[in-house]
């Protein structure tokens, strides 16, 4: 059952070939025998799940349900679950028991789906590579001594080693992309607006989308029809219409034009991912896609941009971390600021402190201007250079990340190499739109990831191409040895 | 831009972080580092250009000032570290 994806499972369920309650049994038994090599969950809820199970085929047996009821499904732990621990990665929240849930979380029960767990991160999403966790590093399925990348490294290592069909994961500067570049998945970031976030915890909300990771783009059309849609909650959420994305994934690619950004196949590009991107675009154009070369002039700028913008933002929204409400409390504190400081000192990491500190230091008086206000501009700049790419183009190709997945602590001593990891997905997020990480074949036995960026709710668009690339090749079908 | 350890220490409080002494150096080497390297974009011609706050410019949803959430005092107030007659508690301010 492990092997099959969503779309497979569905048919399952609804032929009675399997319950929902068998098929979420072999899941928590397969995260109880496998995940000790991985570390990929933080909390496993086998009540709850066996309970949503249970209730999930008795909606099957009148013969409702939709494409998700019953099928198992793991959240990071970034969005609020009632009644289950919600840590975000942080000793900060590893006593917080959400008393609400996310509107992810909301929508995916609604549609049916079975929470089995909570899934490892980077520390309030704050990484590349899952290491900064409270809860210790996920290992990649494809190399136990390789990172999976992050900060949604434990999603897309779950959905990898086939411990769960799909997860969810939130994405910043490339925390659904990256991983599921390195863990040979397949992972959505939609438009800014696209998905609510109420009740995902925050880090940088001009910036912060959640979206879904699983192994075929079918299985995220699927789930992101789920995920989508209007919420008052959420300040910034666009309210639009959503698309049943699923139904038109088969469409030709005839007259489509792809543009190659020139700027994502220069220096800092591994050869091999380079080879294997060309060779991705090959197929595409096969199937009829005209390709264009295009140039995003200011995409170098990107990472700075990124790092002041976002560790302002996150300065900000860690700011409501005062050991006074929820979450972690320094014990005996001698008055107000030492409460608020050694609660903050104990209770954060390494990486969240560097960059609280990095956003206090630009937004403090004299460097606002020089540092913030300059950031944004040059934000703006890069989200016209997409814009004027899409009167020329629909789908732009590249990399998701530079490289193959590193090694465990390869980047840990400077924070500025770990950055670089980055590369080509922050630009997404400055800019506000969606784009897809697709498998596109191996470097050194490593996945490699292809990046499809579309214009402002071109979801659709990119679903589309990813799943006919995928019914060309077999890359995401592959599974990691010792977990088939 | 380069960072000592005194200017370390003041943004640590200003974020209300209390950094461990030993930890102050490596701190600076760190955050000296990441704003050198955010340094580059000193260099961009941006006269104007508007600064970019929210990617599709949207502004500021109102909605209508009514009630539109429950009181969950009890079930809010039954994760926090301390809390006594429904207030939250917090060490003494004014003696």
């Amino acid at each position: 059952m492990h092997k099959k994806t969503i779309a497979q499972l569905a048919a399952g369920l609804r032929s009675g070939e399997f319950s929902s309650i068998e098929l979420t049994r072999a899941c928590l038994e397969r995260i109880r025998r496998l995940d000790s090599k991985l570390n990929a969950f933080i909390t496993v809820s086998e009540e709850q799940a066996l309970a949503a199970a249970q209730a999930a085929d008795s909606i099957r047996a009148t013969g409702r349900g939709g494409a998700l009821t019953g099928i198992p499904i793991a959240h990071k732990d970034i969005f609020c679950t009632r009644g289950v621990k919600t840590s975000c990665g942080s000793r900060m929240l590893d006593n917080f028991i959400a008393p609400y849930d996310a509107y992810v979380v909301e929508r995916l029960k609604a549609a049916g789906a079975v929470m089995v767990g909570k899934t490892n991160m980077d520390e309030f999403a704050m990484g590349s590579s899952n290491e900064t966790s409270f809860f210790g590093p996920v290992h990649n399925p494809w190399a136990g001594t390789a990172v999976p990348g992050g900060s949604s490294g434990g999603s897309a290592a779950a959905v990898a080693a086939r411990l769960v069909p799909a997860a969810t994961g939130t994405d910043t500067g490339g925390s659904i992309r990256q991983p599921a570049a390195l863990c040979g998945i397949s992972g959505l970031k939609p438009t800014y607006g696209r998905v609510s976030r109420y009740g995902m915890i925050a880090f940088a909300s001009s910036l912060d989308q959640g979206g879904p990771m699983a192994r075929t783009v079918e299985d995220l059309a699927w789930l992101i029809e789920a995920m989508a849609g209007f919420d008052p909650r959420d300040s910034t959420c666009v309210e639009r219409p959503v698309p049943r994305y699923a139904a038109g994934i088969d469409a030709p690619l005839t007259g489509l034009t792809v543009g190659l950004p020139k700027e994502y196949f220069g220096a800092g590009l591994s050869p091999a991912v380079g080879d294997l991107i060309q060779a991705a675009v090959g197929v595409v154009q096969r199937l009829g896609a005209q390709i264009k070369e295009i140039s995003l002039p200011n995409s170098q700028l990107a990472v700075p941009v990124y790092y002041v913008i976002a560790p302002a933002e996150a300065s900000s929204n860690l700011s409501r971390y005062d050991g006074v409400r929820y979450g972690y409390r320094c014990s005996e504190p001698r008055d107000l600021d030492d409460l608020y400081e050694r609660t903050r000192g104990e209770g954060f990491g390494a990486e969240v402190k560097r960059r609280i500190m990095v956003g206090t230091y630009v937004l403090s008086a004299g460097y606002y201007d020089a540092y913030y206000l300059k950031a944004q501009q040059v934000r703006r700049m890069i989200r016209d250079d997409f814009i004027r790419a899409f009167e020329e183009v629909d789908v732009i190709m590249g990399p998701t990340a530079p490289t193959a997945a590193f090694d465990l602590g390869e980047k840990t001593s400077d924070p500025v190499q770990m950055y670089l990891s980055d590369i080509y997905t922050i630009a997404v997020n400055l800019a506000g739109l969606p784009a897809l990480s697709i498998p596109a074949g191996f470097a050194e036995g490593r996945p490699v990831g292809l990046q499809l960026i579309g214009d402002f709710f071109a979801e659709e668009r990119l679903l589309n191409v990813g799943h006919r690339y995928q019914q060309e090749t077999d890359w995401h079908a592959r599974i990691p040895r010792g977990y088939e | 831009m380069s960072l000592g350890p005194s200017q370390v220490r003041e943004i640590a409080h200003l974020a209300r972080l209390a950094v461990d002494g030993n930890d102050i150096p490596a701190y600076a080497e760190n955050l000296s580092r990441i704003l050198d390297f955010v340094e580059q974009l000193g260099s961009v011609a941006t006269e104007g250009t508007a600064p970019l706050a929210h990617p599709l410019e949207m502004s500021q949803r109102l909605r209508a000032d009514a009630v539109g959430e429950e009181d969950q005092r009890e079930l809010f107030q039954s994760i926090a570290p301390a809390t006594q007659d429904g207030l939250y508690l917090v060490p003494k301010v004014i003696e």
